[in-house]
C-alpha cells in the first residue's frame, strides 16, 4: 500500500477544507477503500477520516412523513432500526443482502453508494482498465466478464455497481444532500451516477471535495405494504448480486395505482425501469402484465460478453419480484434476506 | 510522521505510538499488541478469520484503520475467558466439535458473540446460519457452529433471565 497522509476533521466544514489537498479521499468504514489501496487499485494521497465527525450517524423522521439518514450511519442500524424496517422494508431488505454482518456493522451509508466496481480488471494493476487509468483500454471485454453489464455500457467500459441499497433507493427517488465547497446542494440519487459513455473513470457527478452528509426519502405510506427486493446470488449469502430487483407496489381496490421498479447488477448505476412502471400503472397484478413490464424492462439490453444468460435472468427476477411485492410484504424480514429459495413458503434452503 | 492513539483492548487501556498510517487494527493487534489470537485468512474482508468486537460490535479487523479506532474499545478471543472459565460460546465451540483445524475458530467465536449480542437471530438455525455467513471454514465444522450458537445463545439467555429475577 503507498503510505499516505492522515487527517482526522470534527466538522463538515474542517473535512471539506482539508479536501483541497491533492489527491485527497474520504474514509468512512474503509471497507472498500482500505481493500482498493491493499491491491494498488486506490492510492490516494491523504485520507480524510469523516467518521469521528459528530452529528451524521442520526435516522430522523421529517415532519412530511419522510426521513433523513446520516451519511455515517451504519448499515446493521439503518436495516435493523424497527420503525425504518416498517415503513421501507426493501430497503432494509436490500441492505441486509449485502456483505456479512460484520462490514454491514461497519459499512456506512455514504460508502455503501459510493463503492466502487468488482471488475476483477479493476482491482488489478496489472490489467488494462479505463476506469484505473482512463486510456489503457479495457481486460474485460474478451475476459472474464459473465458477471459485466447488461444495459447502458460503452466499449471503453463494461462493468456493474455492486451496491444493493442504492437499488431500491433509487426505485423510491431517495435523494442526498451534498456538502460540497461552493456549499450545499441536492441531488436525486439515480442522477447522481454516470454511464461509462467514453469516460468511465467519471463514475458520480460529484466533485472534487463533496461529502454525501445524507440522504433522504420520502413519506413510505404509499409503498411499505408492498415491496420486495430479490437479489441473485452464485452462493446463499456473502455475494454480490449477478442480478437483483426492487419492486414497490402502491395498490387500490385490487390495481395498481403505481409502481417503482429498479434493477441491480445489469450496469454501472441502479437501473430505474420506468417503462415497466408505466406498463403497470392502473393493472391488475398478474403474471401476464409482469412478464410484460419485464420485457420492457429489458428492451435495450445487450450481452457485454458472455452475459446473455443475465437478460433473461433479469426478466425472470423482475416477475418474480414483482409477483412478491403483490402478494405483500412480509410480517418478519425473511431468515435469508433477498433470496429466492427463502421466498418459497415452507422452503428451507439447506433441506 | 508518528500518530499516537488510545484503545482500550480487552478491558486495558494501551497508548499506542505509530509511526506508520497503514497499520490496520489486525496488524497493530497480531504486530504490535502481542495478541495473535485473531487470525489474518484473507485480510480482504471476505473469511471472517480477524473478526474482533469494536465497542461490542463484530467486525472484520482486516479493514479497518487503526489510527481510526482512536478512543474505541477492543475485544478479542483472549479476552473472553475469565480466568480459567471459558465463555459460553468457548464452551460450546468444544462440546459440540465446532472446529477442526481451529484456524477460523477465534473468529467464529467473536463472530457468535457478537451475533448473540445482536439479538435478531434467537435460536433459528436458519437465520443463525445467514447470520454466521460473514465466517468461513474450510474444515467445514458448519453443523457444529450452528449448534454450538444455539447453546451458547440459551445458555446465555438463561443467564441473562437469573439475573433479572
Ligand atoms: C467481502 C465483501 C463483500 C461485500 N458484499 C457486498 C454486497 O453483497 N452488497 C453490497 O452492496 N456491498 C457489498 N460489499 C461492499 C460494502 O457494502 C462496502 O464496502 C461498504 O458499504 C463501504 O462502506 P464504507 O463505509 O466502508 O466506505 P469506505 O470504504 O470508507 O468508502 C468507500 C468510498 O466512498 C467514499 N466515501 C465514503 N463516505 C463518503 C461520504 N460520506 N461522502 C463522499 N464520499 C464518501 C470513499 O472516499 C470511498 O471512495 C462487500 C464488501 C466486501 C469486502
Ligand atoms: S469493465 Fe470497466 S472497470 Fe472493468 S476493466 Fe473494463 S474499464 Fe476497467
Ligand atoms: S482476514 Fe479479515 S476477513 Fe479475512
Ligand atoms: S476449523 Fe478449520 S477452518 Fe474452520
Amino acid at each position: 500500500m503507498k503510505t499516505f497522509d492522515y487527517v482526522r476533521p470534527a466538522t463538515i466544514a474542517e473535512a471539506v477544507a482539508a479536501s483541497a489537498a491533492p489527491g485527497a479521499a474520504y474514509l468512512a468504514s474503509g471497507t472498500n477503500l482500505l481493500d482498493l489501496m491493499k491491491v494498488g487499485a486506490a492510492r490516494p494521497d491523504r485520507l480524510i477520516d469523516i467518521t469521528h465527525i459528530a452529528g451524521l450517524d442520526h435516522i430522523d423522521w421529517l415532519a412530511d412523513g419522510g426521513v433523513r439518514i446520516g451519511a455515517l450511519v451504519r448499515n446493521a442500524d439503518l436495516a435493523h432500526d424497527p420503525a425504518f424496517v416498517r415503513a421501507y422494508p426493501a430497503v432494509a431488505e436490500a441492505l441486509l443482502s449485502g456483505a456479512s454482518a460484520q462490514l454491514r456493522n461497519a459499512a456506512t451509508g455514504g460508502g455503501n453508494l459510493l463503492q466502487r466496481t468488482r471488475c476483477a480488471y479493476f482491482g488489478d494493476p496489472a490489467s488494462a482498465c479505463n476506469k484505473r487509468e482512463p486510456g489503457s483500454g479495457c481486460d474485460a471485454l474478451g475476459g472474464e466478464n459473465r458477471l459485466h453489464a447488461v444495459l447502458g455500457w460503452s466499449p471503453s467500459c463494461i462493468a456493474v455497481h455492486p451496491s444493493d441499497f442504492c437499488v431500491p433507493l433509487v426505485a423510491l427517488d431517495a435523494v442526498a444532500e451534498i456538502e460540497g465547497r461552493a456549499g450545499r446542494r441536492e441531488i436525486p440519487l439515480e442522477s447522481l451516477y454516470c454511464l461509462p459513455g467514453d469516460a468511465p473513470q467519471r463514475e458520480t457527478v460529484l466533485e472534487p471535495g463533496d461529502l454525501i452528509v445524507a440522504l433522504r426519502l420520502a413519506d413510505p405510506t404509499a409503498f411499505a405494504r408492498h415491496a420486495r427486493y430479490l437479489k441473485l446470488r452464485e452462493r446463499t449469502s456473502y455475494a454480490f448480486a449477478v442480478v437483483s430487483a426492487a419492486a414497490a407496489l402502491a395498490m387500490e381496490e385490487g390495481r395498481i395505482r403505481q409502481a417503482r421498479l429498479a434493477l441491480g447488477g445489469v450496469a454501472a448505476k441502479p437501473w430505474r425501469a420506468r417503462a415497466a412502471e408505466d406498463i403497470l400503472a392502473g393493472a391488475r397484478p398478474g403474471e401476464t402484465i409482469f412478464r410484460r413490464a419485464a420485457e420492457a424492462a429489458l428492451a435495450d439490453a445487450r450481452p457485454s460478453g458472455d452475459n446473455a444468460y443475465k437478460i433473461e435472468l433479469a426478466r425472470r427476477i423482475i416477475v418474480r419480484a414483482l409477483t412478491l411485492a403483490a402478494a405483500g410484504t412480509p410480517q418478519r424480514l425473511p431468515a435469508l434476506p433477498a433470496s429466492p429459495f427463502s421466498s418459497a413458503p415452507g422452503a428451507r434452503h439447506a433441506a | 510522521m508518528p500518530f499516537s492513539i488510545s484503545l482500550t483492548v480487552n478491558g486495558v487501556s494501551r497508548n499506542v505510538e505509530l509511526d506508520d498510517p497503514r497499520v490496520t487494527l489486525l496488524d497493530l493487534l497480531r504486530e504490535r499488541l502481542d495478541l495473535p489470537g485473531t487470525k489474518k485468512g484473507c485480510d480482504r474482508g471476505q473469511c471472517g478469520a480477524c473478526t474482533v468486537l469494536v465497542d461490542g460490535r463484530r467486525v472484520n479487523s482486516c479493514l479497518a484503520l487503526a489510527l481510526s479506532h482512536d478512543g474505541a474499545e477492543i475485544t478479542t478471543i483472549e479476552g473472553v475467558a475469565q480466568g480459567d472459565e471459558l465463555h459460553p460460546v468457548q464452551a460450546a465451540f468444544i462440546a459440540h466439535d465446532a472446529f477442526q483445524c481451529g484456524f477460523c475458530t477465534p473468529g467464529q467465536i467473536m463472530s457468535a458473540i457478537g451475533l448473540i449480542n445482536e439479538g435478531q437471530a434467537g435460536d433459528d438455525p436458519e437465520r443463525i446460519r445467514e447470520a454466521m455467513s460473514g465466517n468461513l471454514c474450510r474444515c467445514a465444522a458448519y453443523v457444529g457452529i450452528v449448534d454450538a450458537v444455539i447453546e451458547a445463545q440459551k445458555r446465555l439467555a438463561d443467564a441473562g433471565r437469573r439475573e433479572a429475577a
